[in-house]
């Protein structure tokens, strides 16, 4: 019975998981770049809706629609201010841009918040239900579900609508798509827009049941990266996925190894990947 | 040329007879290995482009080895050196030979992942201390034991250890193989297709340079006698190693050195003027260099440098042909 309580949390772990790694998996499917900030972003996600609740109270709505709108804007600057100047520059540039960024927020929220850890105050989502003898906590089923409903609806913006077809036109090929009257500049900040609105929704979801603290962004981060690859670079589907995927094998660990060495054998895993299978579960190439 | 050589080797023979006072002794002191572990990380970040963020892995490694053989065997911690190296060149075998198959981002990616990997089971890890981490000889037994009071004999056994390092580098990068790791750095698939032997000599770069960076490891524990799991596999060691290198010029020879000339004082000045909270501005700092400089000159101070040089001839070859005519 316990296993499959394990096992519960794992899939509601992994929704969300899915939902912040979908976001990443989009700016790499569209400009083959790593966003090595974008755990900082969930981070500043989860503080986003934790200042939304300390000063202006209202509920999770509220504070997951802040969060997701703040790191939108987050994004679509980040990119116009430094991406734009690095996409096409040399390699080192690429990396160090979004390191230094994420150094920078990182420490940034250290210096602002301090070293502490703070939790968000009770919502009218906290508490657990008992289901058929597995307890399930009201905040971990709600950011589960909602970051496999988002995820899905990724998918679908970029498969249904003409907005994703604008976006995946320049992933294809830049040039064509301008030619087609597309500017790339554009749906190009629209996908950092949109990956840094899906961490922030992510954020706030985390925060509910998380302590908020400066340094969560770290694992975050390498974990979006074990499920990026893992689903194959670039493929949403894939994402969620392996999102679930991690999230059940990381409970698991923890339950079996305890909790010190769950991320040992995520990061092992992803090391294995690169082994065995670099292109991922659903990836080709 | 040769004159700026000598020059340079004076300023960093004499330094310590000009800089007085055990403070500023020390941090010149850190100076040269924060060189010492830039340069290593630049053979294959830099010249190579193969962009590790996770050289705190083999760091950590050269620093926990010798403290390991003197806290359990009670040896000389010189003996756990080579031992270290070995260590660390295994690892960069399992570490290059998987990721070197794919391009830029994954190897990055890969190397922090290991690099946290390590440093996780290391803080597990009763045998190496766990989170406590290691304690070095606090009276040397025997001068062997390279225990000093004072910086200065770190200083120059840092110095030796800096000169060969850079000579080293020096002689790969007029060699064969340091046209191959430009070559791989410019377009890898150009140099495959020209027959470098592109994966091979990547991993022979890794190698080399995780050896230098095991070294440089050892030799801080060495000087500091103490060594915990942040301190030796954190990631914020390899953050400064990148950015050492990077701020000077990654895939130069002197800039790692202008690197550390510029952020070691730099730290310590952050550290001293703001206190304890001042390791989080340190941080800020480091991210808004790091940001600017991958914005504007993703080439570092030396390549502005040159540029400049480069005009400056221009100008003058210029000047000498309107004299001619």
């Amino acid at each position: 019975m316990i296993v499959i309580q394990v096992i519960v949390e794992g899939l509601l772990l992994g929704g969300v998981y899915a939902l912040f790694s979908s976001g990443l998996t989009l700016i790499w499917g569209m400009m083959n770049f790593v966003n090595f900030a974008h755990g900082e972003f969930v981070m500043l996600g989860m503080f986003a809706a934790f200042l939304t609740m300390t000063w202006v109270a209202g509920g999770p709505v509220l504070f997951t629609i802040v969060a997701a709108a703040s790191l939108f804007v987050l994004g679509v600057v980040v990119y116009f201010a430094l991406i734009r100047y690095v996409l096409d520059g040399p390699i080192i540039g690429q990396i160090l841009s979004t390191f230094g960024l994420a150094l920078f927020l990182r420490y940034a929220a250290f210096f602002v918040f301090s070293a502490n850890f703070v939790t968000l105050p009770d919502t009218y989502l906290s508490g657990t239900e008992n289901v058929l003898g597995i307890y399930v906590s009201i905040p971990k089923l709600v950011g589960g579900v909602v970051g496999v409903l988002l995820t899905i609806g990724l998918h679908l913006l970029l498969t249904r609508t003409a907005v994703g077809s604008r976006i995946l036109a320049v992933a294809e090929n830049r040039d064509a798509a301008m030619l087609m009257g597309i500017r790339p500049d554009r749906m190009q900040a629209l996908a950092w827009g949109l990956s840094a609105a899906l961490t922030g929704v992510a954020g706030a979801m985390i925060a509910m049941y998380y302590p908020i603290s400066y340094g969560v962004g770290e694992s975050l981060a390498l974990i979006a990266f074990v499920v990026v690859s893992l689903g194959g670079f670039g493929s949403v589907p894939g994402a969620l996925l392996a999102g679930i995927l991690i999230g059940v094998i990381e409970s698991l660990s923890a339950y079996y190894f305890g909790p010190a060495f769950k991320d040992v054998v995520v990061y092992a895993l992803f090391v294995a990947i690169l082994w065995v299978r670099p292109q991922g579960l659903l990836g080709t190439a | 040329m040769k004159r700026g050589w000598l020059l340079l080797a004076v300023i960093l023979l004499g330094a310590p007879l000009v800089v007085q006072g055990p403070f500023y002794q020390r941090m010149i002191t850190l100076v040269l290995l924060s060189a010492i572990s830039a340069s290593a990380w630049n053979l294959v970040g830099g010249y190579a482009l193969q962009i590790s963020i996770g050289h705190a892995v083999f760091f950590g490694i050269g620093a926990y080895t010798p403290l390991v053989f003197y806290q359990h065997w009670g040896y000389v911690p010189l003996a756990g050196i080579p031992v270290g190296l070995l260590i660390s060149c295994a690892v960069a075998v399992v570490i290059g030979t998987p990721t070197f198959r794919l391009q830029g981002h994954y190897f990055a990616m890969a190397t922090i992942a290991v690099a946290e990997l390590v440093r996780i089971v290391v803080t597990n890890w009763k045998f190496v201390g766990g989170a406590v981490g290691q304690m070095g000889p606090a009276v040397p037994r025997t001068v062997w034991d390279l225990t000093f009071r004072s910086s200065l004999p770190y200083y120059y056994i840092y110095l030796g250890v800096l000169a060969v390092l850079l000579g080293l580098t020096y002689w790969i990068s007029r060699g064969r193989m340091g046209y191959y790791l430009r070559a791989i750095g410019a377009d890898e698939r150009a140099a495959r297709s020209l027959g470098v032997p592109v994966r091979r000599y990547k991993l022979y770069a890794f190698m080399l340079s995780a050896a230098f960076t095991s070294l440089a490891g050892s030799l801080y524990a060495l000087m500091v006698g103490f060594i915990d799991p942040t301190s030796a596999f954190g990631i914020l060691i390899s953050v400064e190693m990148v950015i050492t290198a990077a701020l000077g010029g990654a895939g130069t020879l002197l800039g790692p050195l202008l690197g550390a000339v510029i952020l070691v004082p730099l730290q310590n000045m952050t550290n001293s003027l703001f206190g304890g909270g001042g390791t989080g501005l340190t941080y800020i700092l480091y991210g808004g260099i790091i940001l600017v400089l991958a914005r504007f000159e993703p080439g570092g101070l030396l390549e502005i440098w040159q540029r400049w040089q480069t005009r400056r001839a221009n100008r003058a070859e210029a000047a000498e042909v309107a004299r001619a005519a």
